[in-house]
């Protein structure tokens, strides 16, 4: 108990200092990036890792968050605060309703209607182009104000996010070891189970789905005020997956694996951004997603519990030979 | 009847048709408080409709199943469960990605009241909830005896005590009644004298079970009654006296499956 | 008689798209099948066909041979893709598998920017392409090769699959992997076989379209998303009703965009596919209703 505690404020500490040490703008940009990728992905995390349930369209939740806080702060001037509130219950009320038919579905289906639902929101947010300025972007979204300290510079904006996604793996921390954690693992264990001690699933898919969306929406919400302009493409299918890849690779054996497989996924793709060029001169555009692709096979085929549990397997092997009592071991059983 | 006690779980002229086969044909029984009642057959006797009919994962084509004065047909599974009637598996189902320990804590459930919100705020009454039900469950593993591989992954457990798990499990919810899915299904003769340990001593405390099984050895030492099934129907039922004696029962259980006894 | 004519024009590009879909559709269904994949790469083959036939034929192969390569290639490819990539992940679940295959369609998206970069390019038509008028409509000869190679392959792989000793080896092992193997027939070699005609009929799809629509590192994810979407309306394991459903959603995309946005036409396509799922998830033309849980 007090060792998980423990981690999280020396991350926290960690996460302080880190300007401080470094000064660079260019990593903390990075950073940056990485905290809104972890934002999601805690929240896609507690949906795909502990409660089992694949979604293919949270980048749908990520560009609802994006263009409702830049349509009511640009155009209507609310508050950068409420207006990312709003877009938060706006994504949680769309993933309550579609949730309702879409966790009704298992397995294929259910990555097709989530894939499908990501692409209907990407071609509203191409296509509704009073309201997102289309495939031309949306432009001239106000930075984020606190009294008179405004999050216009990317340390102030890092000490933002980061404080966010914190509170977020808090709190998804505590969900997991809760009565709501274990029945959301519980899903994921067997469903004919859960049942039988009567958790109501489709309740708490529902819960963590709309929690999923609200981190989601969030983080999508903060990214544009950072950017201040967002356009259609940066929140299509792809980047569906790439959460995806996000959070496979980080494994949910613990919600750090959110931060490690976003932070896996922002470094490498730089260094690939920079590397490959080098070594192959007419690459461009998205070549990097090979390397995802492979990166993806690979973990999926040997790796299939993320980074995280491979680290675990590791480091635990010791302990749990040692710590197996002999009363387990002779027990029998065919 | 010449049973006495109060009566738990009424099964009233269940039938359940699958297209043109009917799988159990208006079987009717009642099971008592404290009691421990078997449901027998030969294969394709109708036992695992049945109890599917009763936990709630079919619905029966006509007739009534009533837990505790409420009628609970076509209700949900967890919705059964919630009303204080859980179960173990045949092919084991335990939540093989938490420890021993949190597998029985799930399954205290239904008599929680932490919301998604409060566990995610951690407010002070999750932290004594949890506290109790961690205490609860380690309770519950001690009454099973695997107490001491609490905090073990539950799938690193063997087969013998994976059931033991689930048994702790389903009585950690604090049900009124029990459903055992063949328990000895698979078990060593040690095992099922542990078992068969557990469940008496369970019953002492006032659980009430009822249990499908093949094992007639375990059926006819523990059942205080037993409900015969053939072909969908209900042959005969009565205490393991009444049913060694039972002509038709002999004949269309032990008749065809001679090697059992 | 305007309107007549766009109705016509709208019909025939419909028909067009719609066999497109329909080749694409049909590998789906047979993977699934066979294989129990809904693969994700599915589309890219129609890329890599495309692309492939391109630059044979600009390295001055006739147009021809130079789709027959493409085929054999692409055909090499997916059995390279079924050995590599599902072969040792036979046992995983089905989520996992589609991932697998979404990391694979990554990595033949990035290799044809290696190979092709990002720009788009065009093959040239199969005959000379004078436009013909029907009815005021004025419809390619190349949108008739489409119509006509797609119903060649689906007829062909209705014989294949029905009249052929390897192609109802195939059929057996969907009906009942045990009793496959018990007749001698291996579930894995008819995993490869089947991923293998998927791959080629994948790249039959892209060839034919490339001419019409060009071809670009990018155009295999929409193509296999609205494959899906066909297979989905068929019910996922019969291909005549994947080709129904594949020429039914062409049709309608068409007349979305004619009469009334291009742009929406996709998310009409998925809110068709949403409301598949939600409500007849075994297909349009399921005979029973079952609840599919």
């Amino acid at each position: 108990m007090h060792e998980r505690r423990l981690g999280t404020w020396l991350f926290a500490l960690g996460i302080l200092l880190f300007p401080l040490i470094v000064h660079s703008n260019y990593l903390l940009s990075i950073l940056i990036m990485i905290g809104f990728y972890s934002l999601v992905c805690n929240g896609l995390t507690m949906l795909m890792g502990y409660a089992g349930q694949i979604s293919l369209g949270h980048a749908a939740f990520y560009g609802i968050g994006a263009y409702t806080t830049a349509y009511l702060s640009a155009t209507h001037g609310w508050s950068p605060w409420l207006s990312i509130i709003a877009g938060a219950v706006i994504s949680a009320f769309i993933a309550f309703i579609v949730g309702i038919p879409t966790f009704k579905l298992k397995g294929h289906y259910l990555a097709l209607a989530t894939l499908g639902f990501g692409v209907i929101v990407y071609t509203c947010f191409k296509e509704f182009t009073s309201i997102t300025g289309g495939m031309n972007g949306f432009f001239g979204i106000p930075s984020i104000k606190l009294f008179a300290w405004e999050f216009s510079n990317d340390a102030r904006f890092y000490y933002l996010i980061w404080t966010v996604v914190l509170l977020s793996l808090l709190f998804s921390q505590n969900i997991i070891h809760s009565r709501v954690g274990r029945a959301l693992r519980s899903i994921e264990g067997s469903e004919a189970a859960s049942d039988a001690v009567g958790i109501d699933i489709m309740r708490y898919k529902l819960q963590v789905f709309v929690y999923s969306a609200i981190c989601a929406s969030i983080a999508g919400s903060l990214y544009a005020h950072y950017v201040t302009f967002i356009n259609p493409q940066a929140f299509d299918a792809m980047l569906s997956i790439y959460f995806l890849i996000m959070v496979i690779t980080g494994g949910a054996s613990s919600i750090w694996g959110a931060v490690i497989g976003s932070s896996v996924f922002v470094l490498l793709s730089e260094l690939l951004k920079e590397v490959v060029p080098l070594v192959f001169s007419n690459a461009g555009g998205e070549f990097e997603i090979v390397f995802f692709g492979v990166l993806l096979v690979v973990m999926l085929i040997y790796m299939p519990n993320g980074l995280t549990a491979a680290w675990k397997k590791i480091t635990g092997k010791w302990r749990t030979s040692t710590t197996l009592s002999p009363a387990a071991k002779g027990g029998g059983g065919r | 009847m010449k049973r006495n006690g109060q009566v738990l779980l009424t099964v009233e002229h269940i039938t359940k048709q699958f297209g043109g086969v009917v799988a159990v044909n208006d079987v009717s029984f009642d099971v008592n408080k404290g009691e421990i009642l078997a449901v027998i057959g030969p294969n394709g006797a109708g036992k695992t409709t049945l109890f599917n009919i009763v936990t709630g994962i079919l619905a029966p084509s006509s007739g009534t199943v009533r837990f505790n004065g409420t009628d609970i047909t076509g209700k949900k599974p967890y919705q059964i469960a919630q009303l204080g009637m859980t179960r173990t598996f045949q092919n084991l189902e335990v939540f093989t990605n938490m420890s021993v320990i949190e597998n029985v804590m799930t399954g205290a459930h239904r008599n929680m009241k932490t919301s998604f919100l409060q566990a995610g705020l951690r407010v002070p009454s999750v932290k004594k909830e949890e506290k109790a039900v961690e205490e609860k469950a380690m309770r519950c593993l001690e009454k099973v005896g695997i107490a001491h591989l609490a905090y073990e992954r539950a799938e690193t457990l063997p087969y013998g005590n994976q059931r033991l798990l689930e048994i702790a499990r389903a009585i950690a919810a604090e049900p009124a009644l029990i459903l055992l899915d063949e328990p000895m299904a698979g078990l060593n003769d040690e095992e099922s004298r542990w078992l068969v340990e557990v469940i008496l001593q369970l019953r002492k405390e006032g659980l009430t079970f009822v249990f499908v099984e093949h094992d007639m050895e375990t059926v006819m030492a523990i059942s205080d009654h037993i409900v015969v099934l053939d072909n969908g129907v209900k042959i005969g039922e009565g205490t393991p006296e009444e049913i060694y004696r039972n002509k038709a029962v002999v004949a269309a259980y032990l008749g065809e499956e001679e090697t059992v006894c | 008689m305007e309107v007549f004519s766009q109705f016509i024009q709208l019909f025939f590009s419909g028909l067009t798209i719609g066999s497109i879909y329909a080749l694409i559709a049909i590998g789906f269904v047979v993977t699934y099948n066979v294989t129990g994949v809904l693969n994700f790469a599915q589309g890219e083959f129609a890329m890599l066909g495309a692309l492939t036939a391109i630059s044979l034929s600009g390295a001055g192969l006739p147009l021809w041979a130079a789709i027959s390569l493409a085929i054999a290639i692409v055909v090499l490819i997916g059995a390279l893709f079924e050995k590599t990539a599902i072969y040792p992940a036979r046992h995983s679940s089905g989520a996992t598998l589609i991932i697998i295959t979404i990391g694979v369609s990554f990595v033949f998206r990035g290799l044809a920017i290696f190979i092709w970069g990002t720009q788009p390019k065009s093959l040239r038509p199969f005959t000379a392409n004078d436009p013909i008028t029907i009815f005021q409509a004025v419809l390619l000869p190349q949108n008739l090769w489409a119509i006509a190679i797609s119903l060649v392959g689906v007829f062909s792989m209705g014989y294949f699959f029905n009249k052929t000793y390897i192609g109802k080896a195939v059929s057996a092992c969907v009906v009942n992997k045990f009793a496959a193997r018990l007749m001698g027939i291996h579930p894995e070699k008819m995993s490869l076989i089947a991923i293998s005609i998927s791959a080629g009929l994948g790249a039959l799809a892209g060839i034919v379209i490339a001419p019409i629509s060009g071809a670009s590192y990018n155009m295999g994810m929409m193509l296999g998303m609205k494959a899906f979407v066909a297979a989905v309306i068929g019910g996922l394991t019969n291909a005549p009703a994947a080709v129904v459903g594949a020429f039914l959603l062409g049709i309608l995309e068409s007349f979305a965009e004619g009469f009334w946005s291009a742009g929406l036409k996709d998310a009409i396509s998925f809110a068709l596919l949403l409301m598949m799922l939600f409500v007849k998830p075994n297909g349009l033309f399921a005979k029973a209703t079952g609840k599919r849980v």
